[in-house]
């Protein structure tokens, strides 16, 4: 019988295997520690956001703001992050619980909403997050065919958050960025005071 | 003793090494491509689709979905026959919000002429959708445990469109359940009126 020896060189010159490979695929993993911003660009620092992936997910894991009643929010860049203005149209609603069972509703939020608006977008409407140690906001961020040169471009989040007043706030805020530029950058950050911590991760999704 | 050269065709060829038997557990299973098309239809055992007892959960992601008509509604229906009919009873929700832009907006608002009650027809995924060069709907649908012969087929939706009038964003959500017992083995998405180009890509969730 033949002896079949295996060493870590020969494993690790290996470029395929036949197992199936996962549809989603991790890019980048930012981590906040009292960081202004959270910026992915395409090609700086490992970053892919272009025509690789059709769809594109980014994860926010404990966003924990160094200023109470923050909130969160974000912008895209046509010019690789030197300018995060993309004009916007958008829809914001929550469905919010008081700890205390003192109310509990769904609602639209007109005042977080945009209208072909370059300001930052809050990623779930007046959520206030707090800033007690157990606080923060956890969620997604699906964005669609961002380098289309055709298209308008597709964003849907979804986000639970940790409220100031100890409520919590399940988000829902849509739209579209109304360019048909390429969009090649994205920058997260609160309205005030920094991300004391947490993760944002950016996943691709294949398709094929 | 034999010499053994382990080489990179040997190991593209294993399908497993251990206890690893795939990476992720999010599996790509099919992409269409609507090129001026009436309908794109994914049938479990055709053309390489997936949609059986493999998964207990499958998600359609739908990109740049662009009708040929302005104004119309994407839309979809599941098949217990392999596709020879698209006709499962379902009873089902639609909710919304919309903002134009022009700053007008819409609270949350159930949309009763969406939804369905034990009916046959095809299930709205997002209505409006317009037909200018810029304009589509993008989203995604979960399909859970289809091949069920016990329980009814739950699915969950939500799609982002830009309107037909070319003012207005609006984000759906449409869930609801296929009120049969029999497997579902293919799903059909159409437009109510017209051709449309656009990608539907379907993955399994391990």
């Amino acid at each position: 019988m033949a002896l079949v020896k295996y060493n870590n060189n020969s494993i690790s010159a290996v470029t395929a295997t036949g197992l199936a490979n996962g549809a989603m695929t991790h890019i980048k993993t930012l981590t906040a520690s009292s960081s202004a911003t959270l910026s992915f660009v395409d090609g700086a620092d490992s970053v892919v956001l272009d025509s690789t992936y059709p769809i594109y997910v980014f994860k926010f894991i404990n966003i924990h703001p160094q200023n109470n009643d923050a909130d969160f929010q974000f912008n895209m860049s046509i010019d690789s992050g030197s300018n995060y203005n993309v004009t916007k149209t958008t829809t914001i609603f929550n469905a919010y619980h008081y700890e205390a069972d003192s109310g509990a509703n769904v609602v639209y939020d007109t005042d977080s909403d945009l209208a072909q608006s370059t300001a930052d977008q809050i990623i779930a409407g007046n959520q206030g997050i707090g800033n007690d140690n157990d606080q923060s906001i956890s969620g997604q961020l699906f964005l669609y065919s961002p380098s289309s040169t055709t298209y308008v471009k597709h964003f849907i989040t979804n986000t639970n958050a940790s409220h100031h007043a100890d409520i919590t706030v399940n988000g829902f805020v849509s739209g579209y960025g109304n360019t048909t530029s390429a969009i090649n950058g994205i920058r997260f950050l609160f309205g005030s005071g920094n991300i004391d911590a947490g993760q944002i991760k950016l996943y691709g999704i294949k398709d094929s | 003793m034999a010499l053994i050269k382990l080489n990179n065709k040997a190991v593209s060829n294993a399908t497993a090494f251990g206890s690893i038997t795939a990476l992720g557990s999010m599996t790509f299973i099919k992409k269409l491509t609507a090129s001026s098309s009436a309908t794109l239809s994914f049938v479990d055992g055709t053309d390489g689709v997936v949609l059986d007892s493999t998964y207990k959960e499958y998600m359609f992601t739908f990109n740049n979905i662009n009708p040929a008509t302005d104004n119309v509604k994407f839309q979809f229906n599941m098949s217990v026959d392999g596709g020879s009919n698209y006709n499962v009873i379902k009873t089902t929700t639609v909710f919304q919000a919309y903002h134009q832009e022009s700053g007008a907006n819409s609270p949350v608002e159930y949309r009763d002429e969406k939804d369905l009650a034990q009916s046959t027809a095809f299930q709205i995924l997002g209505s409006g959708i317009g037909n200018g060069a810029d304009e589509c709907l993008c989203g995604n649908l979960q399909l859970f445990n289809p091949s069920s012969t016990t329980f009814v087929k739950h699915f969950m939706n939500v799609s982002q469109l830009y309107d037909g009038n070319n003012t207005m964003s609006l984000n759906s959500f449409t869930a609801g359940y296929g009120n049969t017992t029999s497997e579902v083995d293919a799903i059909r998405f159409q437009m109510d009126s017209g051709n449309f180009d656009g990608d539907i890509c379907l993955y399994g969730i391990a």
